[in-house]
Formats: structure tokens, sequence, C-alpha cells
């Protein structure tokens, strides 16, 4: 109880102090009365929490999206993909962990899942730098989406990342060099590629998996040119203005899909994925079901044009 | 993109730094002074010797202007698709309207955005060119610059041209947020169609050319040249810093350190760089005859 108080966000104290008496109830002993009690609470609970997630603002959809209790890549693999195979490393240099990929069966088809993996832990999240890929991530997730065409395997990208690491080495090793390549070569994978954006979506470092037929997000995450913090650091000259940038930057689901920048949304549980992940990951299971389908009689050549075609046209609808 | 996207920062290399006041003072004078060595030069002097510091060949950026006159063989630039202008899509305003952003830029560099395209010959060979001005908001890139390059890259393709590309920018533009983002993949993929289709296209990377224009058309080259100690990078050095509470090492992002960690072909001296591209088109084009 402890623990999940303290990851509840900043904007769910009224939530919190309904916890609180139901927890304090629970303490003290269940007699008739107090069950109904509880169940009062918790439809209070569910209300209060309907009322907080209807009317996110961007800033708090922000906070949202980095939640740490929200479902990562390799809780989404488990789930999609049982009897899964995990592959790794860039044939190049070393396997970077930031980029979490498998092989499996997805309902009776095979599918490669390739996502940013934040780590869970202290230990992990800084084994996987917190998401953010080095070059060797993107040559991996390449590489990955070319074996799976060998397979006749969708690919389904999960996004969650701040940003492509900016770090010594990783400019060594040529970051720009390695995004870059992906955006172009994902153009020509004869697979069908859908993207989700599950968390957190960084500029180039999130791009540099996010090349699909399909676009979708998951309703709190959001997908940015620049982290709040960066804008209002150069714009503002303030990284505490992060909540006004974020308004700026137009950055949520909602915001993006009324732009026609993504394809769909995909519906979280009440009060966020990171309070029920199984139920968000069957959400995403439902979607991608649906739309696999849409890809599942076209040829490799219509796939790749499809792909072309939606970038070509796309963020021109004002020019 | 990063936090230091489109940020027009100096190059770190400079030893002695010219206050804006002293800048002012020479400039009436007609004077620049070399941040590098510290000379004084006359500011016909610098334009006439492609604004190289005739002391140390410190490079002064180059407009697009200047840059056009440079490569391509006088009065041979046509420009294109000229017709197309940024708009505030996202009604985005910092401390000041982003529409007044433009209208300054505009003013400024009597451009309507941060690239040119066209066509244009280098000693006689014809080319398809996009050349960015770094004048025009930190040549950062918004729908119109990805618009630009997609629709000269496609014409490039259809005419079986040359391509190549004067990269000068600090990032995606970020007053355009995700519009600005997949201009990143929407060049990524022009460029890949083109050389599928078997054209050739020489990137040259100028002071400054990082974040997102970095890692899209910049880095997609066939050959990659680079000017002397440009800066060239994904992220910017002062985030590297702040993110890895690391010291950077000297001459970090620079050319010559990209060019080292095999990140590109080429350094060439801006007074051989047109004939540089000149004689690897010459190339392509025996190839092709051959
Ligand atoms: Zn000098």
């Amino acid at each position: 109880m402890k623990c999940i108080k303290k990851r509840s966000l900043p904007f769910e104290n009224s939530v919190d102090l309904i916890e609180e008496r139901i927890e304090e109830i629970e303490l003290d002993g269940l007699s008739e009365s107090d069950k109904t009690k509880i169940e009062r609470l918790k439809s209070q609970k569910i209300k209060e929490l309907e009322k907080i997630y209807n009317k996110l603002s961007r800033w708090e959809t922000v906070q949202v999206a980095r939640h740490q209790d929200r479902p990562k890549t390799p809780d989404i693999v488990q789930q999609l993909i049982p009897g899964y195979v995990v592959l790794s490393g860039d044939r190049l240099f070393r396997d970077d962990p930031a980029i979490y990929a498998a092989i499996g069966i997805f309902h009776g088809q095979n599918l490669m899942i390739i996502g940013h993996d934040r780590g869970n832990g202290t230990k992990e999240k800084i084994r996987n730098n917190f998401g953010m890929a080095n070059p060797e991530g993107y040559h991996k997730a390449i590489r990955l989406m070319r074996l799976a065409e060998k397979f006749n395997a969708p690919v389904l990208t999960l996004i969650d990342t701040q940003g492509a690491y900016p770090g010594i080495q990783a400019e060594e090793m040529g970051q720009s060099a390695a995004i870059a390549t992906n955006l172009r070569d994902m153009f020509s994978i004869k697979v069908p590629i859908i993207c989700v954006v599950i968390g957190e979506g960084g500029s180039g470092g999130a791009l540099g998996i996010g090349v699909g037929n399909y676009v979708a997000m998951l309703k709190n995450s959001i997908y940015s040119v620049i982290s709040p913090e960066g804008c209002a650091s150069i714009l503002w000259r303030d990284a505490t203005k992060a909540s006004k940038a974020a308004e700026k930057l137009q950055l949520t689901a909602t915001d993006l899909i009324k732009r026609s920048l993504i394809d769909e949304i995909i519906p979280e549980p009440f009060g966020g994925a990171q309070r029920n992940q199984k139920e968000t990951i069957q959400n995403i299971d439902e979607f991608l079901s649906k739309t696999l389908k849409k890809y599942a009689k076209m040829s490799a050549k219509d796939i790749t044009a499809d792909r072309y075609s939606k970038f070509r046209k796309l963020a021109t609808q004002d020019i | 993109m990063t936090p230091f996207d489109f940020n027009p920062f100096g190059r770190r290399n400079l030893p002695k730094k010219i206050s804006e006041q002293e800048e002012k003072k020479l400039s009436e004078k007609n004077w620049v002074k070399c941040p590098s060595c510290g000379v004084l030069i006359y500011d016909k002097q610098l334009k006439d010797n492609m604004n190289i510091c005739p002391k140390c060949e410190y490079l002064f950026r180059l407009n697009s202007t200047d840059r056009i006159k440079l490569i391509f063989d006088e009065n041979t630039f046509e420009e294109k698709f000229n017709d197309i202008e940024p708009k505030d899509v996202l009604n985005f305003s910092d401390r000041i309207p982003y529409s007044q952003r433009l209208k300054e830029a505009k003013n400024k560099t009597g451009l309507k955005e941060a690239i040119r395209v066209g066509t244009g010959s280098i000693n006689n060979i014809k080319v398809a060119t996009g050349i960015m001005d770094f004048g025009f908001i930190g040549g950062s890139m918004g729908v119109v610059v990805g618009e630009k390059i997609v629709r000269i890259v496609e014409f490039a393709t259809q005419e079986k041209l040359p391509l190549t590309i004067f990269s000068s920018s600090g990032g995606a533009r970020m007053q355009e947020g995700m519009y600005s983002l997949v201009q990143m993949a929407r060049t990524a993929a022009v460029i890949g169609r083109y050389q599928k289709a078997g054209g050739f296209y020489i990137s040259v990377l100028t002071h400054p050319t990082t974040g997102g224009v970095s890692a899209s058309f910049a880095f997609l080259g066939d050959v990659i040249i680079a000017e002397p100690g440009a800066l060239i990078g994904f992220a910017g050095p002062r985030v590297i810093e702040q993110t890895t509470k690391q010291k950077l090492p000297s001459g970090f992002q620079t050319s010559e350190f990209l060019l080292e960690h095999g990140q590109i072909d080429k350094i060439v001296k801006r007074k051989q760089l047109k004939q540089c591209i000149n004689t690897l088109f010459g190339f392509y084009e025996k190839g092709k005859q051959t």
C-alpha cells in the first residue's frame, strides 16, 4: 500500500485519500457495515479517477506517460506472444538492452516485437540506459526487422523512450547515421510494421523505430519532437516552464489524432495503464488483431508502397 | 529533438569571444574580427575570400546565396518549389509567437524558408540540390523544409539527376511539434527511393549540422563530405555533458573527429569543395556511360 502511494501522481491526491480510508477500515476488521462502506468508497474512487483522467492537462499526461508502473516492452511480449524467443545483438559491436526484441506466435501468426525497454528497478534501469538506445540498439532493431521478413512475421514496435542516448560513445559510433539509416530502411521492410507508443515517444530516438504502416498511441502516452523540459530550456531558457511547453507542443494522443499525425488511440483502463497492466495489454492485443487483418492479404510490394504513401502525405495537409 | 537542437551555438574551439558591442562597433567601420585568431578583416575582403579568414582559414558561415555562388556555375541555379511557405500550424508561442519569428526570419534573410532547392550546374554537370540557410531560425526543419526536400529528391529521381544537399541546421523545428519530427522520416523515405533507383547523393555537412537534420537526410549521403571544423552530431555537446557528467574529449563532434570515427568520407576545404563535388559526380556520370 505504502509503495503504491509513493507511485501515485501529484494530481491524484483525492484518490490517495480515499485509498487511505479504505485501508484504515480494512485494518480495523470487517463488519457488514464496513463492507458496504468500503464498496461505497471504492465506487467513489473510480468516479474520482474518471473525473481526474477525463480532464488531464497535457503536463499531467506527460507524468502519466512516464509512470514506472506502466507496461513495458517485456511485459507486453510476455502477454502477447507466450512461448516467445528473445533475440539480441547488432552483429557489429554489442547488444543494446535499451532495445528489447522477441519473436513468437500471436493468435496463430508469427509476430516480431521490437521495443524500447526502460527497465524495472534501479539496476536494470541503469543497465538499459532508461530506455535510451545507442546506435547499436538501432542497428539491432533494423537487423531484426529484416529477420522478421524471413519468418513472414509482421513487426510490432513499441515506443517508450525519452530519446536516443546523448553520450560520447553514441556520437563516436554514429547515432545520427544509425537513426537516419533506420528511417530510410524501414520503408523497404516487406512485412507490415505496426507502431504503438506505450509511454513516452521522445523525438528521433522514438521515430528511429517508428516508421510504420500504422501508428497508434496508448491513450495517455505522448509523442513529441522534443521533451517539454528540453523545449522549455531552449525557448523559455527555463526548464521549469516544462508544463507550458507541454501545452504548446500538443503532444498527447488526442492532440495528434486530431491532426492526423497518428492513426489510432488505444484505450487505457480507468486511472491509466499503470493501474492495470493486464487490461492495457489486452487492449493492445485487440487493437493488433484487428489491425493486422487489414494487411493479411497485401503483397510485399503493396505493404511497402502503403508505408511510403502514408509518410509521403503525412503532415502536409496545411501546405 | 534533443534540448540542444536548433540552439545556435558557437563552435567550442573558439579561443576568443567577441562581444556583440564590439562586433557592432567594428561592423560600422566595415571590419570583422576573426573569432579564431583575432585578426581584423575588411568585410568585402572576407566576402571575396568565400568567408574564410585569410590568416587562419577559420570558416565564417556562408548564407545560401553565397553558398550557391561558391558551388554553382554562374547563373545556373534555378530555384524550384519556392511557392510553399511555412505556417504556424500549432499556434505556437514561446517568448515571442512563432508567426512573428517567421516574419523576422523572412525579413532578415529575404528567404521564405530555411532551405532553397532547385537545379544547377557544377562545372557543367547538371544536378538537383538543396541549400540550407542557418540564418533562417537556425536552419531548423519544419514541414516546408521537409516538403521541399521531398519534392526536389522526387524530381531528381524522375529526371535521373545527381543530388547534393548542403546542410546547416540545429535540427527539427520545435515550434512545429510533431509536424516537424515526421519530416525526418519523410526525407529519409524519398532518399531511399532515389538511391534504389540508382541515384547518387553527396551530402555536404557545414557548421553546424545536428539533431533531426543530422539524423535524417544529412547522414544518408552515398558520400558524406564535411567542411573543416564544423560541429556535427546528433545530440548537442552541452546535453551530452549534462547527461553523462563526463568531460568531452577535445575536438569532440568536429568534422575531424567524425572522420576519425568513420562517420564521414572526407573533409574538404571550402575553396576545393566545388572541384571535389564535380570530380565525384564525374565518376558517377562516367560509370553510367560504361
Ligand atoms: Zn582567423
